[in-house]
C-alpha cells in the first residue's frame, strides 16, 4: 500500500503545473476584463477578480482534500454518486430557480449551485465504473443499452432544464467510448448526421440529396470498384428522377418538387435493395440503409429546426452558418468578440489596455467570452499560447490515461480529457465564429466558482487515481 | 491485451486538429486581417448620462416658483485624448492654457476611462461654437443637463438650493456619481428623492476622431431618464413676496400657517438672498460671498434662531392654569405697576385685574401669580414644574416640528433636572424660575414653533404638523396628496375663549391698535418684547385671524425692533390684511405699510 507521502510524490506535477498556470492566467484576464479604476487593486473583494481569487484558493484547498481521499472511494461510490446526481437533476426541475431562462440552479442562501456541472463528473464516474466491470463487452447489445441509459438520463433531465449547452457536452462521451472499442462507423455516422444537418440548412433539398446519392455511389465504388456498375447506378437514379419530374410537369400534377425528390430516392433505393439482395452484397445494403436514413433526415431537419429548437438557438445556428446575418442582433456577441480578438494583432494591446473588452462591448466578457480579453490584450501570441497550453494538458491527460492499469481509471481519464476538450472547443470556437454561441465556460479561465470548482474536482480525482495507479482497484 | 490502444493516437490527432484549426483561424483574424483593428477604432463606447430635469416647484395656487434651464458641460475622457490644438480650444472656452492643462491633469487623476467635467455650464454661444469644432478634440464631448431657475426672487430659504454631491453622499447612496446635483437645503433637500427623478444612460459609438457613429447595440442598453416629480408647496407666493418686501433691511423671521391644515403660507428668514445667486458658473463665488456676509443671509432664522418667546408666552401660561383649574377667567390678581415684587409690571393699569385684562395689559404680576398657582398645585415644586413642562410641550414647543426642516432647532424647555443641577435638588421653586412666567429665562423657541403655537390657539387646542409641501405629482400627472399628523394639546377647547378674548383686546384696545388693528378683521394677537443685551430689544408678535374660523396664524420676530407693537405687530397685521383682503385698504394702513417697508434696522443710520 502506498503511504500518504508517496501519494504526494506520485502526483503528476506536470498536469498540476498546467492547471495552476491556466487558473492564474484566467484570473489575470478576469482582472483585465472587469478592470475599473476605482477598484484597481486585484485583491478588491467587492470585484469579480477579488472573488475569483477566493474561489481559486478554495479550489486549491478542494484539490488538496481530493488528493487525501482514497482512490477506492470513487470506484465504490461511482454509482451512488451518479444516482445522487440524477436525484438532484430531478430536484432542480422541481425546486430550482431560473437563471437566464434555464431552470438549472439551486439557490441556497447566497450560494448558487448547478447540478448539471456535477452531472458530467458523475456520469464520467458511472461510465468508468460500468465499462470496467467484468461483464462489460462493447459488442454486446446489453452493454450498449446500459451505456445509452447512463448517458441518456442526465441528458434528458438537463434538456428539460432548458440548458442545451450543458446537455451537448455529453456528446463527447462518444469519443471516450470510441477509445474503449465503440465502432468507428458509429462515430463516423454521428459526424455524418451533424454534417447532413448543416448541409440541409444551407443547401436546397435537391442539392443535398444529389450529394448524398453521389456520395453513396462513390463509397460503393470504393468498396466494389466496377466503373460500369457505378455508371449504371447513376443512370438509374437520374432516370427515375427525370421520369417523375417530367410526368409531373407534363401532366400538371402539381406535386411538390421536394416530394418528387424523396419518391425518386426511395424508388432508387428499392431497386438497389432488390439488386443487393439478389447478389447478396451486404455492404451495399448497409450503404442503402444509411443513405435512406440520411435522406429521411434531410426532410426532418426543417421540422426539428423549426419546432424543436428554440428561437434563439435557431438564430445562433443561422448566424454561424451565414444563412442570416444580423451583426447587431444575434450575431452581435460574436461580431464584437471577433473585433476584440482581431484588433489584438500579433502581440496584443498590452495588459489592461484593451478597449473592446472594457465598456461591455463584449457581453459576458469575464465568463463565457473571457477568451476575447486574451485575444485583445495579448494578441495572437497570447491566444496561441493558451491553446497550446490546453493542448499540452489534453495530450498529457491522454498519456496519463493510457498508463493506467485499471480500465476504470483510464475511462475516467479519457472522460476528463474529452470534457475539457469539448468545453474549450465550443468556447473558443464561438468567440472566433467557428461554433454556435452556447453558453459554456472556458475551463479554469472563466469567472465563477461553480465552474472552476467542478473542473478542479474533475481533474484532481483523476490525478488522485493516477497517483495510486500501482494499487489494484478492487470492487 | 488492449486491441483499441492505437486509438489514443486518433483521439490525440483530433485534439491537435482542432487546436490547429483554431490557431489558423486566429492567425487570419489577428495577424492577416487588419479590418478588425479598424472596426475596433470605430468601436469606442461613450456612455452619456441622460440627466432628468428636476421636478418643478409650484406655490399653493399653482404659480410656478422653480423650473429648469438647459446647461452644457464640456467633458473629457482622458484615455481618448490625443494631441490637439490647445490654443484654439482655450480661445473658444475663454480660459487660459494653464487652466486647461490643470483641469486635464485633474481629470486624468480621477480616472483615465471615465469622463470628467472640464468646463461647467458653457454659454449657449460657446456651446454652438464648440459643437462645430468638437471633432478636432478627440476625447472631449458635451453633455446637456439642467440648472435651477427661479421665477421670483422669493422664498430662498424655503426652496433651498442644489449643489454637487460630495464624496460622503456618493458613498451613502450609490445612485449619485461625481458631478451630480443634490438638494442641499430647504425642500430641495427634504424632497430630493422626489425631485431628482432617475438618471438614464445612452451608449454611443464614436470613432477615434470623436465622430458619433450612432447608438450602441441599437440603443438596447440605453435607459431613458425619468423626470423628477413636481411639488406643490403650501406657500402663497404673493404673501411671501409681500412679507419679503415688508421685512427688507431687517433681521428676523416671519412664519404664517393655515391653522386648520398646518400648511405654511409664508416662510421667511431675513435677511435672505436671491436663490438665483446659487446657480450657474458664479455659484461658488456667490456662495463664498454669502457665507462671509456678517448678516448671515444663509442662516434660516425661521427654524434655527434661538429666541425667547417673551410676553407672547403668557397666553400659554394662562391656558395651562385654566386647564389645571388653578385660576378661572374670573380670578383676579393685584398689580402695583412698576416696582411690584417679585416681578415688576411695565406700566400702571386697573387693579385688581382678571384674565382678559391681564392678557390685554400683558401684566407681569398677573402671570407671575398664574405661574405660581400652576407650580403650587403640586406638593413639590419639581412635580408642578414637570406638569407645567408637559403642557408646554403639548403646544409643540421644545421639539422639532414636521419632517421637512433641516437644521431645525428644537428650541428649549428646560428639564426639571436642569434646575436640579443649577440650584441643587429641592433647592428651587416657582420663585426661582419666575422668569418663565413671562416668557423670559431659559425658554427658547423658534419662529416656526411660535407660529405653530399661534395655530394651536387659533384651533382651540390642536395643530397639524406644519409643512411646506401639499402634494407631489409624477410626470404622468398623478397627484399624491400628503398627509400630516394632528397633535392635540393638553388644554381643552373650552379653556381658550377668554384667552382669545384677551388677545383680541390687545389688538383693539391697547396702543397696539394704532399699528395692528384692521377694520373688518377680528385679529387676535399678543406682542412680546425680548430683552437683548447686545443692542435694542427684539420685537415679537403672534396672531391669528379671523377670530372665528381662523384662516391664518402668524409669528413675527424683528430683531432690534425695540418692542412688539413697533415692528412685529404691524408687519404681521399687514400680512394678515393682505392675505385675507388681498390688499391694504385704509390710508393709515398704507402709511404703516410704507413705514415698515422703509424701516432699515440693519444699519439705522443709513436710510434706504
Ligand atoms: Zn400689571
Amino acid at each position: 500500500m502506498a503511504s500518504r507521502n508517496n501519494i504526494w510524490a506520485n502526483l503528476d506535477w506536470l498536469t498540476i503545473g498546467f492547471y495552476i498556470l491556466l487558473v492564474f492566467m484566467g484570473w489575470i484576464n478576469i482582472y483585465a476584463a472587469v478592470f475599473n479604476e476605482e477598484h484597481s487593486s486585484i485583491l478588491d473583494m467587492s470585484q469579480r477578480y477579488g472573488k475569483q481569487l477566493i474561489w481559486i484558493i478554495a479550489a486549491f484547498a478542494l484539490a488538496g482534500v481530493l488528493i487525501l481521499i482514497d482512490s477506492k472511494f470513487y470506484v465504490s461510490f461511482a454509482f451512488p454518486i451518479y444516482l445522487a446526481t440524477i436525484l438532484m437533476l430531478v430536484g432542480v426541475l422541481l425546486f430550482g430557480s431560473e437563471v437566464k431562462g434555464a431552470k438549472s440552479w439551486f439557490q441556497i442562501g447566497g450560494f448558487a449551485f448547478q447540478p448539471a456541472e456535477v452531472s458530467k463528473l458523475a456520469t464520467a464516474l458511472a461510465l468508468a465504473r460500468f465499462t470496467s466491470s467484468y461483464n462489460f463487452k462493447i459488442e454486446k447489445m446489453q452493454s450498449i443499452m446500459v451505456i445509452g441509459a447512463i448517458l441518456a438520463i442526465p441528458v434528458a433531465l438537463i434538456f428539460l432544464q432548458n440548458d442545451t449547452g450543458s446537455a451537448l457536452v455529453f456528446a463527447v462521451f462518444s469519443l471516450v467510448l470510441y477509445r474503449e472499442g465503440l465502432s468507428g462507423t458509429i462515430l463516423f455516422l454521428g459526424v455524418l448526421v451533424a454534417l447532413v444537418f448543416i448541409l440541409t440548412l444551407i443547401l436546397q433539398p435537391l442539392v443535398t440529396i444529389s450529394l448524398l446519392t453521389a456520395a453513396a455511389i462513390i463509397i460503393y465504388y470504393f468498396i466494389n470498384p466496377k466503373f460500369l456498375l457505378a455508371l449504371k447506378a447513376v443512370a438509374i437514379a437520374a432516370t427515375i428522377f427525370m421520369a417523375l419530374w417530367l410526368s409531373n410537369t407534363l401532366l400538371k400534377l402539381a406535386i411538390d418538387t421536394n416530394k418528387i425528390i424523396l419518391i425518386s430516392a426511395i424508388l432508387a433505393s428499392i431497386i438497389f435493395t432488390v439488386y443487393a439482395l439478389r447478389h447478396r452484397i451486404n455492404q451495399l445494403l448497409l450503404i442503402i440503409g444509411i443513405y435512406l436514413m440520411l435522406v429521411l433526415m434531410t426532410f426532418s431537419v426543417d421540422y426539428v429546426f423549426n419546432n424543436i429548437l428554440e428561437l434563439h438557438q435557431r438564430a445562433r445556428i443561422e448566424e454561424l452558418l451565414g444563412i442570416k446575418s444580423d451583426p447587431l442582433g444575434v450575431g452581435y456577441n460574436v461580431n464584437q468578440s471577433k473585433i476584440a480578438i482581431g484588433s489584438g494583432g500579433l502581440a496584443g494591446k498590452g495588459f489592461l489596455n484593451g478597449t473592446q473588452t472594457k465598456f461591455n462591448f463584449v457581453p459576458e466578457q469575464s465568463t463565457d467570452f473571457i477568451f476575447c480579453t486574451v485575444g485583445e490584450e495579448w494578441g495572437f501570441i497570447g491566444t496561441t499560447s493558451v491553446i497550446l497550453l490546453f493542448l499540452g494538458l489534453l495530450i498529457r491527460l491522454i498519456f496519463l490515461a493510457e498508463r493506467q492499469r485499471s480500465v476504470f481509471s483510464r475511462v475516467y481519464g479519457y472522460s476528463v480529457a474529452c470534457i475539457l476538450f469539448f468545453h474549450l472547443t465550443i468556447n473558443i470556437g464561438m468567440t472566433i465564429g467557428l461554433a454556435p454561441v452556447i453558453g459554456i465556460p472556458l475551463p479554469f479561465f472563466s469567472y465563477g466558482g461553480s465552474s472552476l470548482w467542478s473542473f478542479t474536482i474533475l481533474l484532481f480525482i483523476f490525478l488522485r487515481l493516477d497517483a495510486s495507479r500501482m494499487e489494484k482497484l478492487s470492487y | 491485451m488492449d486491441k483499441y490502444a492505437k486509438r489514443q493516437y486518433i483521439i490525440g490527432v483530433i485534439f491537435a486538429l482542432i487546436a490547429i484549426i483554431f490557431i489558423v483561424r486566429l492567425f487570419s483574424l489577428q495577424v492577416l486581417d487588419s479590418s478588425y483593428k479598424k472596426y475596433a477604432t470605430r468601436n469606442v463606447l461613450r456612455p452619456v448620462i441622460n440627466y432628468p430635469a428636476r421636478g418643478l416647484i409650484y406655490d399653493r395656487n399653482g404659480d410656478l416658483l422653480v423650473y429648469n434651464k438647459a446647461a452644457y458641460d464640456l467633458l473629457v475622457t482622458p484615455r481618448e485624448v490625443s494631441a490637439f490644438d490647445t490654443t484654439q480650444l482655450c480661445s473658444i472656452l475663454k480660459i487660459s492654457k494653464d487652466e486647461l492643462v490643470q483641469e486635464l491633469k485633474k481629470a486624468r487623476k480621477y480616472s483615465r476611462y471615465k469622463p470628467s467635467v472640464i468646463v461647467k455650464q458653457l454659454s449657449t454661444e460657446m456651446y454652438a461654437m464648440l459643437q462645430e469644432k468638437l471633432y478636432k478634440y478627440p476625447g472631449f464631448f458635451v453633455q446637456t443637463r439642467t440648472l435651477r431657475e427661479y421665477a421670483h426672487p422669493i422664498a430662498a430659504h424655503m426652496l433651498g438650493y442644489v449643489g454637487e454631491v460630495n464624496q460622503s453622499q456618493i458613498n451613502k447612496d450609490p445612485y449619485y456619481a461625481q458631478g451630480d446635483y443634490i438638494g442641499i437645503t430647504g425642500i430641495e433637500r427634504a424632497y430630493e428623492k422626489e425631485l431628482r427623478g432617475h438618471k438614464g444612460v445612452s451608449y454611443f459609438l464614436v470613432d477615434v476622431h470623436n465622430r458619433l457613429k450612432g447608438a450602441y447595440n441599437e440603443g438596447k442598453n440605453d435607459s431613458a431618464a425619468v423626470l423628477g416629480n413636481n411639488l406643490t408647496t403650501t406657500i402663497d407666493a404673493k404673501l411671501q413676496a409681500y412679507c419679503e418686501l415688508l421685512m427688507q433691511n431687517k433681521r428676523g423671521a416671519v412664519v404664517a400657517i393655515e391653522p386648520s391644515t398646518g400648511e405654511i403660507l409664508c416662510y421667511f428668514s431675513g435677511p435672505d438672498y436671491d436663490a438665483n445667486l446659487l446657480v450657474g458658473r458664479e455659484r461658488s463665488k456667490n456662495y463664498q460671498m454669502l457665507l462671509a456676509d456678517t448678516l448671515k443671509p444663509l442662516t434660516n432664522r425661521a427654524i434655527s434662531a434661538a429666541y425667547s418667546p417673551g410676553s407672547t408666552f403668557k397666553t400659554i401660561n394662562a391656558l395651562i392654569a385654566l386647564e389645571e383649574g388653578t385660576i378661572t377667567p374670573q380670578t383676579t390678581f393685584v398689580c402695583g405697576g412698576p416696582g411690584t415684587k417679585p416681578i415688576s409690571c411695565t406700566h400702571h393699569h386697573e387693579s385688581p385685574i382678571d384674565l382678559v385684562g391681564g392678557i390685554r395689559e400683558s401684566c407681569n404680576p398677573y402671570f407671575w401669580n398664574t405661574f405660581r398657582s400652576i407650580i403650587g398645585n403640586y406638593p413639590k415644586a419639581e412635580d408642578g414644574y414637570k406638569k407645567w413642562r408637559e403642557y408646554v410641550e403639548s403646544f409643540g414647543l421644545g421639539q422639532r416640528l414636521g419632517t421637512e426642516f433641516y437644521g431645525q432647532s428644537p428650541g428649549n424647555i428646560p428639564q426639571a433636572s436642569y434646575y436640579d443641577r443649577f440650584y441643587g435638588r429641592h433647592h428651587w421653586n416657582a420663585l426661582t424660575v419666575r422668569s418663565l412666567a413671562i416668557g423670559q429665562g431659559e425658554v427658547i423657541v423658534t419662529p416656526l414653533q411660535m407660529a405653530n403655537m399661534a395655530a394651536v390657539i387659533a384651533n382651540r387646542g390642536y395643530y397639524i404638523d406644519p409643512h411646506l409641501v401639499k402634494s407631489i405629482s409624477d410626470p404622468d400627472n398623478n397627484i399624491h396628496q400628503l398627509d400630516f399628523k394632528r397633535s392635540d394639546c393638553m388644554v381643552h377647547a373650552d379653556k381658550f375663549e377668554q384667552v382669545i378674548e384677551g388677545m383680541q383686546e390687545v389688538i383693539d384696545q391697547t396702543n397696539t391698535r394704532y399699528t395692528a388693528h384692521v377694520d373688518g378683521i377680528e385679529i387676535c394677537g399678543k406682542t412680546g418684547t425680548i430683552q437683548n443685551t447686545h443692542g435694542a430689544d427684539h420685537s415679537a408678535f403672534i396672531a391669528f385671524a379671523p377670530k372665528n374660523n381662523p384662516k391664518i396664524a402668524i409669528a413675527a420676530y424683528v430683531e432690534n425692533g425695540v418692542w412688539g407693537a413697533r415692528y412685529a405687530a404691524p408687519i404681521a397685521s399687514l400680512m394678515i390684511e393682505k392675505y385675507l383682503n388681498d390688499s391694504i385698504g385704509a390710508p393709515n394702513r398704507l402709511a404703516t405699510e410704507k413705514r415698515m417697508i422703509e424701516a432699515n434696522l440693519l444699519n439705522p443710520n443709513q436710510k434706504k
